[in-house]
Order: C-alpha cells, then structure tokens, then sequence
C-alpha cells in the first residue's frame, strides 16, 4: 500500500529500542514481562501487537504512554526519550475508563481543559470531536445512560479532542458485542481513510486475529514469557478489507501459523511437543474450564475435522475469539490429547480416545494424564499422598508457586489446577478452609 | 466411603487413603480454639456470678483505683458489649423481617425504626429507674439497664440494614425460593440471612464502634438520685476524674486498648473476612481481608462441631416445618375483607399516635414555660453550629490524606484498620485528659470543648475516603494521567467525585455521632472543677443529672428533631444525589 511506503521515507514517530520491563517478585528475584522489545511506529500507519495474554502487550502500551518507566531500553517520541505522560500520545482504553460523574461533554473536555485553553476553544473542539465520531445530541448524558458502543465512542471523542500524534488502543473493541465492535471498526476505518482523524498513526493492542488483519498495515507477534516480538507480518492489502477474500484468509492462516509456532530452539531431540517453556511446576496455567476443553476435544473430532482441524475454522465454527481458543488448544496440548502445530490442532490417539468414552472413562482418562503431564498437579498429589492427613494447605503450594510467577499468575494457576483436578477427581480443595485433600464429599 | 473417594483408591492402591482415620487426629487450630473456647466458657461463668449478687454487696465492694483490678473490669465492660450485641441481633433478625413482611407493621416500624435512631442515645438513660424497679435490690436491673443503653446504640442501623437487604432480595433469588416452596424458616436460613449478611456485617461493625463509647458512659450514671456504678472500665474512669488521677486515667485506657484489640482480632477481622463469602459479586475495591481467627474457625473440627449442632438445629427447623402446601386460589372476597382491616389498623395506629402526643403535650407545658422550649432550640442551634464547624474541619482535613492514602494501595492495607480501630475507641476515656488541659490553661470551655464531639467520629470520614480513594479504578487513573490532568482540576474532576459518594456515608456517620457525644462532650468535670459549654447536650445532661423528667424529655425530643430534620433536608438528598451520579455504573 502507498502509504506504507510514504511511511518508510518518513522519519518515525515514535522508536523503542531494547526495552525490558521486569517487576520485582516478592522474594526478590525479577519477573521479566517484556524482553529486548524494538518497535518503530511511523507517520501514516496502524500497527497491531498481537499476542497471548500475558504476553506484556498492555504493559508495553503503558511504556509508550509514559505511564510506566521501561527497567532498560528507551522509548524516543519524536526524538526524545518519553519520560512521564507524553503530550501528543493518547490512549483508548478497553474497559472505556470513563468518569461516571462527568457528562459526556465534560469527560471530551478534559483533556483540553488539562492543556489550560480558552474556555471558548475548549468548547468548540469537543463539539467537533462529538460531532465527528457520531455523539451528536448526546452531550449532556452521563456515561452509565449509554450503551457500550456509545460509551467507547466517547473514549475516541476524549482521545482524539487533543489531536494527539499517536493514538494507542488497548483492546479497545473487545468489551463490545460482535456487530457493535464491527461498526465501531468500520467507522474508524473510514474517518482514518478519508484523513478526518487529527491523528498521524495508530498502535492497536488486540487478540483478535481478524481485527488486526482487517485494521492494521503491519502486524508484530509477542511471545509469552518473557514477552517478545517474534515475527513481523506487513499487510499490504487495499482497504477496505473484506474478511471474505482470499488473501485475507490467507493473511489470518498465517498469523495463526506465527502464532502456534514452535519457539526457535525447542525443536531439539526429545523435546517434541514440549512447547511450554520449562514444564516445570512452575508453568503458568490459564484458567480453561473442563467443559470448554471437552468441547473442543469434541468439535474437532466430528466431522467436517475428523480429528484436526484448521485453528481459523474451528474459531470461526465455534465462535471462539483467540484469547479463549489459544489457552483451550495449548492446554490440550500440554494434557497429550492434542497438538497443536502450523496453525492446525491435531487430536492424538489419547484425545480420539476421550471422545469415544463414557463420562466415567473420560474422568479416569483425564486424571491420567492430569497427573502423568501436568508436574503441578502430579505434585500436589504426591504431597497428599505422603502427608499422613492426606491434606495439605493452598498456601503451601502457592508459595512453592511464587518462586516462578507473580502473584496473580500464581492464583490463576491454582485455580485451573483446581479445577482440572475437581474435574478429574484426582484431588478435592475446600475453598472456605483453603485446603487441599483426597476425601471427596458424599 | 463415597463412590468418588472409591474411584481414588482404584487409582493409587498402594497407598490407600485412610479418610476416617485422620478425622479424629487434633490440628494445631484445635488447640488454639479449645483454649479460647473454653476460656471463654470459665470467664463467662465467673462474671455472670457477679450478676445476681444483690445492690448492697456492689456497694460495700467499690471500685478501686488499683490497676490490678482493671482487667477484671475490662473483661465486664467487655461482656456488656457481648451480650448487648447479641440482643440486637434478635431485635434485628425479629423487627425488621416483621417489618418487611407486614405492609401494615411497616408502615409503623419502619417510621418509628428512622426516630429511634436519631434519639440522642445517653437519652435513654432515663429508662435506667425503669430497670431499676425490675429486680429491687439486685444488680441484674442495673446490669440490664446499662445493656440496654448500648442496645439503643447499636441495634437500630442493624435493623435498618436487614430491613433494607429483605426488601432488595433480587427477584430471581425470589422466585427460585417460591418456585422451590421454601418454608418461611428455611427462606430466612437459606436465603434472607446470606443475602443481608455483607451489609449487616458492616453495621454490626459500626455498632461495635459506637457500642464502646456508650459502655462506658453507661457504667456510671446518675439519673436524680439514682446512681448506677457497675464494675468496670467506665465506673473505674469516673473514679479517676472524681480523684484527679491521671495514672489511673492512662491504666484505663491501655486496658480499653487491650480489649478493643482483642475484640478486633476474635470477632471484627473474622466477620469482615467472612463478609466476603456472601457476596453476591465481588465488589471492586473492597480489600480481601484475612482473619487467622477466621481460618481457626474453618481448620478446627472443634469449632467445626458447633457450627454443626448450630446448622442440625436449624435443619431440625426446616424437617418441624409444614410440608409445602399448595397455594390456596386467591379469593376475589378477601380484598373487601382486607381494606377493612386495613381501616381497623390504621384507626388503631392513628389513636395510639394521637394519646402519645397529647401525653408529651401534657407534660412538657405542665413543667415547663413556652419561653424555655423556645431557649433550648436557641441551644439546639448552638450544638448545631458546633457540628457543622467540626464536620467541615475534620473534612478539610481528612479529606486530602484520605485521598493520597488510598492512592498508595499499600500504604491504604496498613492505615485502613488503624482508622477503624480508632473509630472503635471509646474517646470518652480521653475527655479527662483533655479537660485537665482545659483546666490547668484556663481556656474558654464553650470552644474547647467542643472537638472531644468529634474526637472519636471524625475517623469515619478518614476510613470512608480512603476506601473510596482506593476504589478509583486503574484505568480512570491513567486516563488523568496520560490526558495530564493535574493539580485543582484533578482534585475538581477525578480526586473529589470519586469520594465523594464514600465521603458522605462518613460523614453522615460522623455528625450523628457528634449529636450523641455533645449530650458527654458538652459537660466535663475534672475533680470538684465542672466545665459547661452552652448547647443542648449540656442542656440534657444537666437535666437527666437533675432527675428532671419533662426538661429530659424535652431536651431530647428537640435534639431528635433537629437530626431528623438534617438528616432530611442535607444528609439524604446528599446521599441519594451521591448515589445516582457519582457511583461507577
């Protein structure tokens, strides 16, 4: 597209180079969330950051804006190094983040009441803003009288009114339903196509595949721990889009292929299918529930799959955005009734074999494999197995497990293992004294 | 054994798991609560002797100024609380489902529920001769009289708020009970109590707070020439005043200190930590608090063995029940019957209402001249201009470190139960310390007197605003920050809204507080010295020392209308306006 290539011979707005950001852990050692993260953003164009959750996306976004120093590395807008909220870049949020005592007038004018203007230009640029992203007659209602296309078209209005170079979007359509989020989509694309936004370029944060390809001119793909960028994927098809083109599920088939990708250097003998960085007790789980998993397990064993299946279609079959799709696909891996490679899932002769059985039999099965390929729930089961009361507290585990992840991470841990192991009967947790035993009740 | 466990063993049959076995194995928490149990149950014993013994031996054992009675008398003080708090738990879970049942009794109890809340509470202490002459001669009727006093203190927003959450029950909760015929003692059990509990919890806590500074006021009182002085920390400060003993004063409060402590670690920390169980929806902001009491509760099958005979009793309620019934067809004639019966009650009320005020009537103007009642809203609206004064300092000040506390998340967990301790502390024993200041310095008593009013109250506005502060979501923060909102507009547009809603529920809390101390605040004595300020708590607490009813009655009557009338036309729209804008979604 031209305007990539106007793009190239600009010099770029905003440069990050080397940035690192780690949070210190409560022990004391250091939690790397972004590793050696380079980005270039340059007048005319939409970048999208893709990735998994936790993959440190927002927390690079937060970097750019200046709400949070990089632990090494430097991020140059304009040239020099941001430091502290930068004028000039502003942001959308996914939640909306509107003040729920300002109107809507009053939240657009904020930020230009920030900036110290005349009151009279304050009023006539929110005006305009208003008018331009479609709020008209709405000025005077407060935010929770809106709906939520309506309340985010207000977090555009206040993001854009103080004509900021850089406009970061942090999932900004993923809190809307799917008709809302593709009219908001489109009506954004538009105003950006006939040059009506008083923006140069945009950084859109998303975990939706077909929104990054739809939107975006150039698309970089974050590892998860530590997040980094892994590969960059240009777009360089004509708006506007039509996600029925051929080339464009082509371009989605190739993110998805990036996307469950084998990190370099874990293809070595032995390690097949050992896609999880140090499987460990110490890998973070995301919380994916039993039915979800037996869902997929089913859906890509009936036909038209007939025991793999192609990552988009299964997505688009099951209305499944990536966010819910990666976890499910990536536990089933790590349980060996699964594999997941090229952008496909292929189910093993363990997961034809789930499908086939009966709930008993699938129960026994999974507990199996609970235990034979998942070292945290192996190991809770060896604790209770030996301690004579054959209970054990959560906090004994949660420990071990903040050795290895944030606090957070260590929760949402625990309860997937929780709930993996309710499911499999292989182990029972009494939520109310926060213990873990063999007895199941009655 | 159960099936699942069954399936277990097959799983791992070289190390069967022997369940029942371990079931009678003590765990450390076992220890830990038998000890505290059956502490409980020896100290218990030895103070409830102390209760049937008869007036004549109270007297000839005065209390004595010797620290080493004092835990003796904590422990009293301490047990006067308890048992007032489980009465106005009765009261609650009887008052307020009768009030939320009935459209008739509502349209009574609910009135009377919003008065009796803005009597001045040390106003009941004319009931003490009423107790009195219950038990001659005994010290139950005093016992009961000063249990009574931090009753009225504590079970009227316990009503309310249980009243509140029965009429709030969410119309599926609702119908799943009916769809499911539930029986009135189930429905309560099962799904009335859960619901109200996070709520109840919160104002049970209020209760404990104020609770504290009304025991103490309680255990020596004089009413004319009647004069109550039960044994403990109350009784053992107003020694200390009479004796200008500043040591003994200092003893007195470390031992509150002690006790509020212990209170707050066995019962506050629990409940609040408990709260979280009966939460519908997690509430954003609210901090998860953690209780070892509450995971001593839940580890030991000791404690777990009575929560057991506690739920067969209440299941033996639900097996008693009647069988459901089928619901009768409604019949067309009982609405005529209804409208009747409708008049019947209301005619009733109506005549009750109408002697009632004929009988204040009678005795306010039989006693006292139309220019007096004219001079104690004179004092009314000193008292008045004190509150306001107080509340709008102890917002200007508190207001601003709330805010930066809250912030500061950690700063937030560590500065949040100081706050509420200290709003649990009974102020009342620092007045003498105060006023031997006020003394010593000569200072114009009319004016310094007046911040022991707000003392113990002004905590609240600090606790609420820092909850409020910290329940500022992420991300509205960083829209502030990255749309470079700073100094006056971000207090103007972000800081103040977000806590303001927050702000007022401390404050209402707060000023209510202050009319109930000004009746303590208002007069002070130190040794044979007795400073006034001019307002209507002076007003009262003269009158009620005097023994002089009808200028008590009236003392009152005025202090409760001016509250309600506050609380009317600032506090509620306040409240609601708060409510409707500021609140996120």
């Amino acid at each position: 597209m031209n305007a990539n290539a106007l793009a190239l011979n600009l010099p770029p707005l905003l440069d990050a180079r080397g940035v690192c950001k780690s949070f210190r852990k409560p022990d004391g050692d250091e939690l790397v969330v972004l590793d050696n993260v380079n980005l270039t953003l340059r007048p005319g164009e939409i970048v999208g950051l893709l990735g998994r959750s936790g993959s440190g996306k927002s927390t690079l976004l937060r970097l750019i804006a200046g709400l949070d120093d990089p632990t090494s590395g430097v991020v140059d807008y304009q040239g020099t190094p941001v430091a502290g909220p930068a004028h000039g870049i502003s942001m959308v949020f996914q939640s909306f983040a509107l003040f729920p005592w300002l109107t809507v007038l009053q939240n657009v004018q904020l930020g230009l009441e920030a900036l110290r203007l005349p009151e009279a230009e304050i009023r006539k640029r929110s005006l305009q803003a208003i008018d331009l992203i479609g709020l008209d007659g709405f000025e005077s209602a407060y935010p929770r009288e809106l709906s939520g296309g309506m309340r985010q078209r207000v977090g555009f209005a206040r993001a854009l009114v103080v004509h900021p170079n850089i406009l970061l979007m942090d999932e900004p359509f993923s809190a809307l339903d799917v008709l809302t989020a593709e009219t908001l989509r489109n009506d954004f694309l538009d105003l950006w196509g006939e040059g009506q936004l008083p923006i140069r370029s945009v950084l859109l944060v998303t975990h939706n595949i077909e929104e990054a390809v739809q939107m975006c001119d150039r698309l970089l793909i974050f590892s998860t721990n530590p997040g980094r960028v892994v590969s960059e994927i240009p777009i360089d098809l004509p708006q506007p889009r039509s996600p029925l083109d051929p080339r464009f599920r082509a371009l989605v088939e190739r993110v998805y292929v990036e996307m469950t990708a084998r990190p370099r250097g874990e293809h070595r003998a032995g390690a097949k299918s050992e896609r999880f960085a140090g499987t460990g007790i110490g890998t973070s789980l995301i919380h994916v529930s039993s039915n979800l998993l037996q869902g997929l397990i089913e859906a890509v064993s009936e036909p038209p799959y007939n025991g793999k299946a192609d990552l988009p279609a299964i997505a688009q079959a099951l209305q499944l955005e990536a966010d819910e799709l990666f976890p499910a696909a990536d536990a089933l891996q790590m349980l060996r009734f699964a594999e997941v490679e090229g952008g496909d899932i292929r189910l093993t002769e363990a997961g034809l074999a789930f499908t086939r059985s009966e709930t008993d039999e699938r129960k026994h099965l999974f507990a199996r494999h609970l235990l034979t390929y998942v070292p945290l729930a192996a190991h809770i089961r060896r604790v209770l197995d030996e301690r004579s009361s054959h209970t054990a507290p959560k906090s004994r585990f949660f420990d071990e497990l903040e050795d290895y992840m944030a606090e957070e991470a260590a929760e949402r841990t625990l309860r997937t293992i929780i709930s993996w192991g309710r499911y499999a009967e292989a182990f029972a947790y009494d939520d109310q004294r926060q213990i873990f035993s063999l007895e199941n009740p009655a | 054994m159960s099936q699942a466990s069954g399936k277990l063993d097959r799983m791992r049959l070289e190390q069967p798991i022997s369940v029942l076995k371990t079931r009678y194995v003590p765990g450390r928490w076992d220890v830990i609560a038998f000890i505290l149990v059956f502490g409980l149950f020896a100290y218990l014993g030895a103070t409830a002797h102390a209760l049937t013994g008869s007036l004549a031996h109270l007297e000839a054992q005065p209390v004595s100024l010797d620290p080493r009675y004092l835990p003796g008398y904590a422990a009293q003080t301490a047990l006067r609380m308890l048992v007032a708090m489980v009465a106005s738990l009765l009261f609650t879970f009887t008052y307020a489902t009768l009030a939320a049942k009935s459209r008739r009794a509502a349209s009574v109890l609910v009135p009377l529920l919003d008065i009796l809340q803005s009597v001045p509470i040390l106003g009941f202490s004319i009931t003490i001769v009423f107790f009195l002459s219950l038990t001659p001669g005994r010290v139950a009727g005093a016992e009961l009289a000063a249990i009574f006093l931090v009753f009225t203190s504590q079970a009227w927003n316990m009503a309310f708020s249980f009243y509140h959450s029965l009429r709030s029950i969410p119309d599926e909760l609702d119908e799943a009970a009916r769809a499911f015929q539930l029986g009135p003692w189930m429905r309560f059990w099962r799904l009335e109590v859960p619901f109200a509990m996070p709520a109840l919890i919160w104002n049970m806590m209020m209760s404990m707070s104020g609770g504290w500074f009304f025991v103490v006021a309680a255990e020596a009182i004089s009413v004319g020439h009647t004069t109550v002085t039960l044994p403990g920390v109350g009784s053992y400060i107003a020694l200390a005043i009479q004796e200008r003993s500043l040591a003994a004063i200092g003893w007195a409060i470390a031992a509150m200190f002690v006790v509020i402590l212990i209170y707050d670690q066995l019962l506050f920390r629990p409940l609040t930590a408990s709260a979280d169980w009966f939460r519908l929806e997690q509430e954003a902001g609210l901090m998860p608090s953690r209780s070892w009491a509450l995971t001593m509760m839940r580890r030991s099958r000791l404690l777990g063995f009575g929560q057991s005979l506690f739920g067969s009793a209440i299941q033996l309620g639900f097996n008693r029940g009647a069988a459901p019934k089928p619901t009768p067809p409604r019949a067309a004639a009982s609405a005529a019957r209804g409208r009747l019966v409708d008049v019947a009650w209301y005619s009733a009320v109506a005549a009750i209402v109408a002697l009632g005020a004929w009988r204040i009537g009678r005795l306010v103007m039989e006693h006292i001249p139309l220019a007096e009642v004219g001079h104690v809203f004179g004092l009314g609206f000193l008292t008045l201009l004190r509150v306001v004064v107080l509340i709008a300092l102890a917002s200007v000040i508190w207001v601003p470190i709330g805010v930066h506390i809250g912030m500061r998340p950690r700063l937030a967990r560590t500065v949040q139960p100081i706050a509420q301790f200290l709003a649990a502390f009974p102020v009342n024993l620092l007045f003498p310390i105060v006023v031997s200041g006020i003394v010593v310095l000569k200072l114009n008593p009319n004016i310094w007197l007046s911040p022991l009013m707000i003392l113990g109250t002004q905590w609240y506005i600090l606790f609420n605003v820092i909850v409020g502060a910290s329940s500022l979501s992420a991300d509205l923060r960083y829209v502030g920050e990255n749309l470079g909102v700073r100094g006056w507009l971000w207090w103007r547009r972000i800081a103040l809204p977000a806590v303001f809603p927050f702000y007022v529920t401390g404050a209402i809390t707060a000023s209510g507080g202050s009319w109930n101390a000004s009746i303590v605040a208002e007069v002070a004595n130190w040794g044979s010295k007795h400073l006034t300020a001019a307002g209507l708590g002076e007003y009262i607490a003269d009158a009620t020392s005097a023994g002089d009813f009808p200028r008590t009655v009236l003392g009152i009557a005025v202090m409760s209308l001016f509250v309600v009338v506050l609380n009317r036309l600032v506090w509620r729209p306040l409240y609601e306006r708060a409510e409707r804008k500021f609140r996120v979604s």
